[in-house]
């Protein structure tokens, strides 16, 4: 049986539990007219008898699946002959290969001994299903009996109910826990791994990056990535804080309502289009364009700059900035515009005197935050900015960056245990800390910059 | 020093001309970052949608076939499974040599047959088994073109390059100006983009698989996503007492929010494939990463909209006997759906835009048939436009663009159901 039938056998189940339990409940205290004696609506008691049948029997069902294809395997290697038993690190890897592919009927020529095995870890896995789907029905049966059974007048089925409904909005909640955990662990494992190599020393401060070419320890210095990271975010920030900081102050003191209702969601558009699409503009438009424009001024442009990568990347940030700009900007009480403009500055004296000053440091964070997205982009700069590691400064020049060397560190065919993806996390790991300590210090920032004015 | 009233405003008038002058450049500055900002939009918009105009149309080349029968059924046996494995690029060649009988050289029929897209082969194939009544007839049919006869026709190739640069000499070009002259060309509506899958050939390819893909892993995205976040944002805003362990949850969701993508991408890649070995390339694996994503922005939507209920609702729920339970799940979820399901459309449309984590699972293999189930390799929209991107070439741009309008029409689309979603359920009070 599948799961998904034994799932679908559940659920009815559970619900013809729920009519079951229900009725029960009107029945035990002896009819409808009398349902107010009972503790609880009688939909509770259903609603018991639906819970208990279904959310044991998944969970079992969830645990298993879990571990089941690691366990049978074991289960499986361990009752072939020698050698293949006490096969160890590479070996074992390609004999689950080959199992694998035996099983699935990719391969059909295989030594005796991998036949037979592959059919014994197919009987093994027709047996789980089977069992497994035994038992979650059993569970979900004698869950629902239980709760059937202990139906009363007094049963005080609401309050239990409430409370596993408490549970469980309460592990909903977690995941954002568990997920940043997840991220931590699986990043700071692997990249543990990678240092138990390649010294982290020679990582952080080695000028030369060229895992593709050798996998010596000389190879792994990522310090050209970080160059690069940094010119391509300088760059976007180049562009996004002033066109970004203006665009917001001009609509929010300058433009009519009217134009600000219109032009505001045009430029908020630039948000929404996805990265990928900006990677294509930046490659395939901006790019040779940008070259066309310094070829005839007689300066030499590499076909994939960091100045393309950049320029594309800041005006993605634009809205952001304007964005946050223009939060921070309303959040200026107008007292003090008032106060300004009664003394007789202009506008613009207002504005840069006054209004700036006070709302610099939410600027500040809301720049911080954009830089943070800068470094953790990854389509513009994968699709043009190149994948050279050039130490330079030069935009005219390609650069890597971190994420571009993630990506085509991980994709294609890789084996995990290699220093190359080994790295990948290791420069993921860079990348987490580096970003949540720029958000940590923006959002702190911000936080206290609106304080201020509330 | 203290000025009289005269003084002050001699000082005040003489700066009075530079200060005005000031004003009206930073008014210009700010207009003209506006400017900037309206006019690289408009410049985007134009740039992909005039190079995409020539993916929604495709060069066909008719052929006279004769399906000769001693090519196709030497045996004479009728069997299914001879025309199945016959030769019919012997038949497309037969038919070309009958339009130009001057041509003999090798080499030349090479080209001539690389007119014609590596497809028409399997029309006729299916063509024939449908219709085998036709053995030993003749009829006209329309083929699709190369990719390169396409974009010839476009005027995409660049014609100054020497022949050998721009793969597609003098001789192909001659062949194409004959067939134009004996009526053998035209340009129809290119339904193959949207009802094929992938394909090494440009004229082949399509966009249906990767859109396909993407709906199978939106549906996954959003089937963990929202009750997850909804579940959350009910906890945090309605039950949560304030402690630490609720404070913690806080700043984990604002942190989740700005991680950057591709780190999620790398989660993914450790523990959903590495460590529970789920399939790689899968949309359950894309659903799952793009749902941790996403879940950030659904939760803090999702708590706004509840913040927006007002608390009399609460009290009077409260105050004619429902539990809490009650009170949320009766009569503060209902009236906070739509703010809600407002939130989770614009997750999603972030999740569909979304990349750089389906690269880091493998949702970048080329996939040619069409992902029907959640364990099945599968690309996603983004993705495919990546993968077209970069590849090298020629017709792939316009098809890449032509992608890249499908996927913002979903965007839009998306978008524009929020706003409407917002204005037309959301109460104000």
């Amino acid at each position: 049986m599948t799961t998904s039938t034994t799932l679908l056998i559940l659920v009815a189940m559970a619900y013809l539990w729920y009519a079951v339990g229900r009725s029960r409940s009107v029945a035990v205290v002896g009819g409808r007219s009398k349902a107010a004696e009972l503790h609880s609506l009688p939909a509770y008691y259903g609603w018991l008898c639906a819970v208990w049948c279904l959310v044991p029997a998944v969970l079992v069902m969830l645990l298993w699946k879990i571990i089941d294809d690691g366990l049978l395997l074991k289960w499986v290697l361990s009752a072939m002959p020698e050698p293949f038993h006490s096969y160890t690190g590479t070996e074992r890897e390609l004999l689950i290969n080959d199992l694998t592919n035996v099983s699935l009927g990719h391969a059909k020529v295989a030594s005796p001994e991998v036949l037979a095995a592959a059919h014994h870890w197919q009987a093994l896995k027709q047996l789980s299903s089977e069992w497994l789907a035994a038992a979650a029905l059993t569970i979900g049966a004698v869950g629902g009996a239980v709760s059937f059974w202990r139906i009363q007048k007094t049963l005080r089925a609401r309050p239990e109910i409430e409370r596993l409904v408490n549970l469980a909005l309460i592990l909903c909640s977690m995941v954002a826990i568990i997920t940043t955990v997840g991220i931590i662990l699986s990043v700071l494992l692997e990249a543990l791994n990678f240092f138990s190599r390649i010294s982290p020393f020679g990582f952080l401060f080695g000028t030369h990056w060229t895992p593709q070419a050798s996998e010596s320890a000389g190879a792994f210095g990522a310090v050209p990535l970080f160059a690069g990271t940094l010119l391509i975010a300088l760059i976007a920030m180049v562009i996004s804080v002033p066109v970004g900081l203006m665009a917001a102050i001009y609509l929010s003191e300058y433009a009519s309502r009217r134009v600000r209702s219109i032009v505001k969601p045009i430029l908020e558009l630039l948000a929404g289009i996805p990265t990928v699409v900006y990677g294509f503009f930046a490659a395939l438009t901006i790019g040779p364009l940008l070259r066309s424009v310094f070829e005839s001024m007689g300066v030499e442009m590499a076909s994939e700059s960091a100045l393309a990568a950049g320029l594309v990347m800041g005006i993605m940030i634009i809205p952001f900035i304007s964005s946050i700009s223009d939060d921070m900007i309303n959040a200026v009480p107008q007292s003090l515009r008032d106060g300004s403009l009664a003394l007789g500055a202009t506008r613009s004296e207002t504005i840069k005197r006054v209004i700036l000053r006070a709302a610099l440091p939410g600027i500040a964070g809301g720049v911080l935050l954009g830089v943070s997205r800068a470094i953790g982009e990854t389509m513009i700069v994968v699709m043009a900015a190149g994948l050279n590691a050039n130490m330079t400064f030069n935009p005219l020049q390609a650069v890597t960056t971190v994420t571009v060397q993630i990506v085509t560190l991980l994709v294609g065919d890789q084996e995990f245990n290699s220093p190359k993806t080994l790295a990948a996390f290791a420069l993921g790991l860079v990348l987490f800390v580096a970003t949540l300590l720029l958000n940590i210090l923006a959002l702190y920032i911000v936080r206290k910059y609106r304080e201020q004015y509330d | 020093m203290i000025n009289t009233p005269e003084q002050t405003a001699q000082r005040v008038s003489a700066g009075l001309k530079r200060r005005y002058a000031q004003e009206f450049r930073f008014k210009l500055y700010g207009f003209l970052a506006v400017a900037f900002g309206l006019g690289f939009v408009v410049f985007l918009f134009s740039t992909i949608i005039g190079k995409s105009l020539g993916a929604f149309h495709q060069t066909e080349v008719n052929l006279t076939i004769t399906y000769n029968a001693d090519v196709l059924d030497p045996d004479g046996t009728h069997d299914r499974a001879a025309l199945q494995d016959a030769d019919y690029r012997l038949l497309l060649k037969d038919s070309l040599k009958e339009l130009f009988p001057e041509v003999t050289d090798r080499a030349a029929v090479h080209k001539l047959l690389g007119l014609v897209s590596e497809q028409a082969e399997v029309d006729l194939r299916n063509r024939l088994l449908s219709h085998p009544e036709l053995l030993g007839k003749s009829e006209n049919i329309w083929f699709m073109a190369d990719g390169r006869v396409d974009s010839f026709l476009k005027n995409e190739i660049d014609m100054s390059l020497p022949a050998d640069e721009r793969g597609f000499d003098d001789d192909e070009v001659g062949f194409v100006q004959q067939l134009q002259k004996m009526n053998r060309v035209r340009r129809v509506f290119n339904t193959r983009f949207f009802t094929a899958g992938d394909s090494r050939q440009p004229e082949e390819a399509g966009i249906l698989g990767a859109l396909r893909g993407s709906l199978l892993t939106l549906l996954v995205t959003l089937l963990l996503a929202f009750p997850l976040g909804v579940g959350a944002a009910v906890y945090l805003e309605e039950f949560a007492p304030r402690n630490r362990f609720t404070d913690l949850i806080e700043v984990n969701i604002n942190n989740l929010a700005a991680v950057p993508s591709i780190v999620f991408g790398l989660l993914g890649l450790a523990v959903f494939i590495q460590m529970f070995g789920l399939p790689r390339s899968s949309p359950l694996v894309g659903g799952l990463v793009l749902s941790l994503m996403t879940l950030p922005t659904i939760i803090i939507a999702s708590r706004s909209a509840l913040k927006a209920v007002p608390p009399s609702i609460r009290q009077a729920a409260l105050g004619v006997g429902a539990s809490p339970v009650q009170t949320i799940a009766h009569h503060v979820l209902p009236l906070a759906l739509p703010g809600m399901l407002t939130g989770a459309i614009i997750g999603m449309s972030r999740a569909l835009g979304e990349s750089a984590p389906l690269l880091m699972i493998g949702m970048v293999a080329f996939v040619a048939d069409m992902p029907s189930e959640l364990t099945a390799p599968a690309t996603a929209l983004p993705v495919q436009v990546y993968l077209w991107a970069s590849s090298p070439e020629h017709a792939f741009v316009a098809k890449t663009s032509a992608a890249i309008l499908v996927l913002l029409g979903f965007l839009l689309v998306m978008n524009l159901a929020a706003v409407i979603f917002r204005n037309r359920f959301e109460s104000r009070w």
